[in-house]
């Protein structure tokens, strides 16, 4: 079974949602992200999800933009991304890692290259984002094949038709957009969100995780009590840029509001 | 070709983010829908005719043919259409179709600024808000369409992330769809894009190809040997080729930027030395380091800026239809100059890449062989780069 099953199945148990921050890897420098990976877990992670750097992100916005240019200034591949992996499961054997970025990386290792060296590493899910169900049987049946779990996105554009065959193929969970727009572009519509929920949950067989445009403790919680995950992004990778020369700062800030929404999403009952 | 999901063998295919699939169904939806309407159609070619200035001429370069020593060069006056290049068979035909779908705002990306201009224009006369993304290297380098783009109404922004080329347009622009779907129409240029984009710009680009073929039947009596066009994306190219392709006496040579040579690794030249990979909402041979990031380009030409290459001529070099070949900015230069002073037609720095193939191409054919090229564009946007590279301010 995988950690991320395993996760959401000890959290439905208890009635919560699962919180999972998003970091790119390598960012702001190599040397900081398997301790900020541990230093999220201890504030109330319960899934991790990490940013594979990609030199054309087009569907993020300028924050996570940046910091992919910033882990790619040290030249931070996707190798290097399973690694630090391999280094954070040194001490954490519980909390799952999803690798987030764009299919390119990937598809140059080759995907039977990847999910092997990924699986031993210990990454449990890989989300890409420019990688749809259509173009994804073959992806799909090799990542079964390492029991890594191909996360898959809904988008609010997308129809029922495309909903069923989206959540045929996503193992693990599958990640709700809750806007039109790229990563960090605007507030979320938390109203919106109970709505859409109802609607995916026809079709979901897997827990659905909402992200996009929560920045809040308060969000955090009402995103939690409609859903099954809250994924949070660019207000973390935010105080990275806003901290550069002293990562230190920037990662007591990011434990700071995840601990935060982690209290918030505590005491929402579901 | 392609298959329903846009497949060129290999090549093709949608890779774009689930916000955009829904759009882009839309988009193969309303195109199926109007492609054979005849209606659509006499629109479309009322447009081609009264405004654009077609049928472009098929020129015989007599002097040329001469000072090159060899095969009959024939040159093919995409450059003579309204805004100077070929661009606007294209952004017509998907300005039409997004009038149709009730889209009222348009959004386009652009390089040299070609196609830019070429987008503004359209909107201008079919009264449609327009918003151009263009790097903020190829807005210092193409001040001269930047201004054309504002005076035509549009707004243009400079893109300021990664390398600022035309690659990083393209990312822009994808950015704004994903956020303005519901009323936004994105006009690609070029014939890369998720499917339906390749096929749908090539179906307005194919006029190209037709009226030379019908031309080249009238003037010479026969079929050309070769055609020849430059490649970024390649929508002049297949323009050009795609009524050939089942012709196979006639030979293809797609000219890629070779920018600083080649064996340097300064060049825009995915064909010749790319490797195939998805960027931009399709598989096809791409410019990547060994970990699949995409690599800076480098081409005297911004119109040639480009990291990918449409995945039909990706499929076209696999199975061998198409040659492959490339050549530098100064051999670029020099068939600048020349067609410049031995003909009186200025080419556009993209379509001197074509010329200064053409320039090895001919003496080595018989002289009663046609070769067709593409002018796929006139140079008044590229004086203020010639002149630099002449040491002389303008």
């Amino acid at each position: 079974m995988n950690r991320i099953n395993t996760t959401f199945e000890a959290l439905k148990a208890d009635g919560k949602a699962a919180l999972i921050p998003f970091i790119t890897a390598g960012d702001p420098n190599p040397d900081f992200t398997v301790g900020m990976m541990h230093a999220l877990v201890d504030a109330g992670a319960d899934i991790i999800e990490l940013g594979v750097p990609f030199s054309d992100p087009m569907a993020d916005g300028p924050v996570i933009q940046k910091a992919s240019e910033r882990a790619l200034e040290h030249n931070v591949r996707l190798r290097d991304v399973i690694d630090m992996v391999a280094e954070f499961r040194q001490t954490n054997d519980s909390t799952p890692v999803v690798l987030m970025g764009y299919l390119n990386p990937v598809e140059i290792m080759g995907y039977q290259v990847f999910a092997d060296l990924a699986s031993k590493a210990g990454v449990d899910g890989v989300l890409t984002v420019d990688l749809p169900p259509e173009e994804g049987h073959e992806f799909n049946e090799i990542m079964d094949r390492y029991n890594l779990a191909p996360v898959y996105l809904i988008a609010p554009t997308s129809t029922p038709v495309r909903m069923q065959k989206i959540c045929n193929m996503a193992r693990g969970f599958v990640y709700s957009v809750a806007l039109k727009g790229v990563t960090g572009s605007s507030e979320l519509n938390t109203d919106m969100v109970a709505e859409k929920m109802a609607v995916i949950r026809e079709y979901a067989t897997t827990p659905v995780g909402v992200g996009f445009g929560i920045r809040t403790p308060e969000a955090a919680a009402t995103v939690a009590k409609a859903s099954d995950a809250v994924i949070v992004g660019s207000v973390l990778v935010n105080k990275i840029a806003e901290n550069q020369d002293n990562p230190e700062q920037a990662k007591a800030e990011i434990v700071e509001l995840l601990s935060a929404m982690k209290q918030a999403m505590n005491e929402v009952s579901k | 070709m392609p298959d329903a999901r846009g497949h060129f063998g290999i090549h093709g295919g949608i890779f774009a983010s689930e916000t955009l699939m829904a759009p882009l169904d839309e988009l193969s939806q309303a195109y199926e829908q109007y492609k054979d309407d005849p209606e659509f159609n006499a629109e479309l070619q009322e447009y081609l005719t009264e405004f654009v200035g077609r049928p472009s001429g098929l020129y015989f370069a007599k002097e040329l043919t001469e000072a090159y020593g060899g095969a009959k060069i024939y040159l093919k006056r995409e450059d003579l259409n309204h805004t100077g290049a070929h661009k606007i068979n294209n952004t017509i035909g998907q300005m039409l179709l997004a009038k149709r779908m009730g889209k009222t705002r348009i959004i386009a990306e652009t390089g040299a600024g070609q196609h830019g201009v070429a987008t503004a224009t359209v909107a201008a006369r079919l009264g449609l808000k327009c918003v151009v993304y263009m790097g903020a290297v190829d807005v210092a380098r193409q001040a001269i369409n930047v201004y054309r783009m504002k005076l035509l109404g549009a707004e243009v922004v400079a893109v300021e992330s990664g390398s600022k080329t035309l690659k990083d347009a393209l990312n822009e622009a994808m950015r704004d769809w994903v956020t303005n779907v519901d009323d936004t129409f994105y006009v690609i240029g070029t014939v890369a894009g998720p499917h339906p984009y390749p096929a749908l710009v090539r179906d307005f680009q194919k006029v190209i190809g037709e009226e030379a073929k019908q031309q080249c039947l009238e003037k010479e009596g026969k079929l050309p040997e070769a055609i020849v066009a430059c490649i970024g994306g390649g929508s002049n190219a297949i323009g050009l080729f795609y009524d050939f392709l089942n012709d196979e006496s006639v030979n293809i040579y797609g000219v890629e930027a070779a920018g600083d040579g080649l064996e340097t690794g300064r060049h825009a030249a995915p064909l010749c030395m790319g490797k195939p990979g998805v960027l931009h909402g399709n598989r096809t041979y791409l410019m990547e380091d060994e970990n699949g990031q995409i690599i800076e380009t480098h081409s005297v030409s911004a119109g040639l800026d480009y990291p990918g290459v449409g995945p039909e001529h990706s499929w076209l070099k696999d199975v061998g239809r198409m040659n492959c070949v490339a050549v530098t900015d100064d051999e670029a230069l020099e068939a600048f100059y020349e067609l410049t002073r031995i003909e009186g037609i200025m080419p556009a720095l993209e379509t001197s890449h074509a010329m200064a193939y053409v320039k090895k191409l001919a003496p080595t054919m018989k002289k009663d062989e046609v070769i067709i090229v593409n002018l796929s564009g006139r140079g008044d946007k590229d004086v203020h780069t010639v002149a630099q590279i002449d040491g002389v301010e303008v």
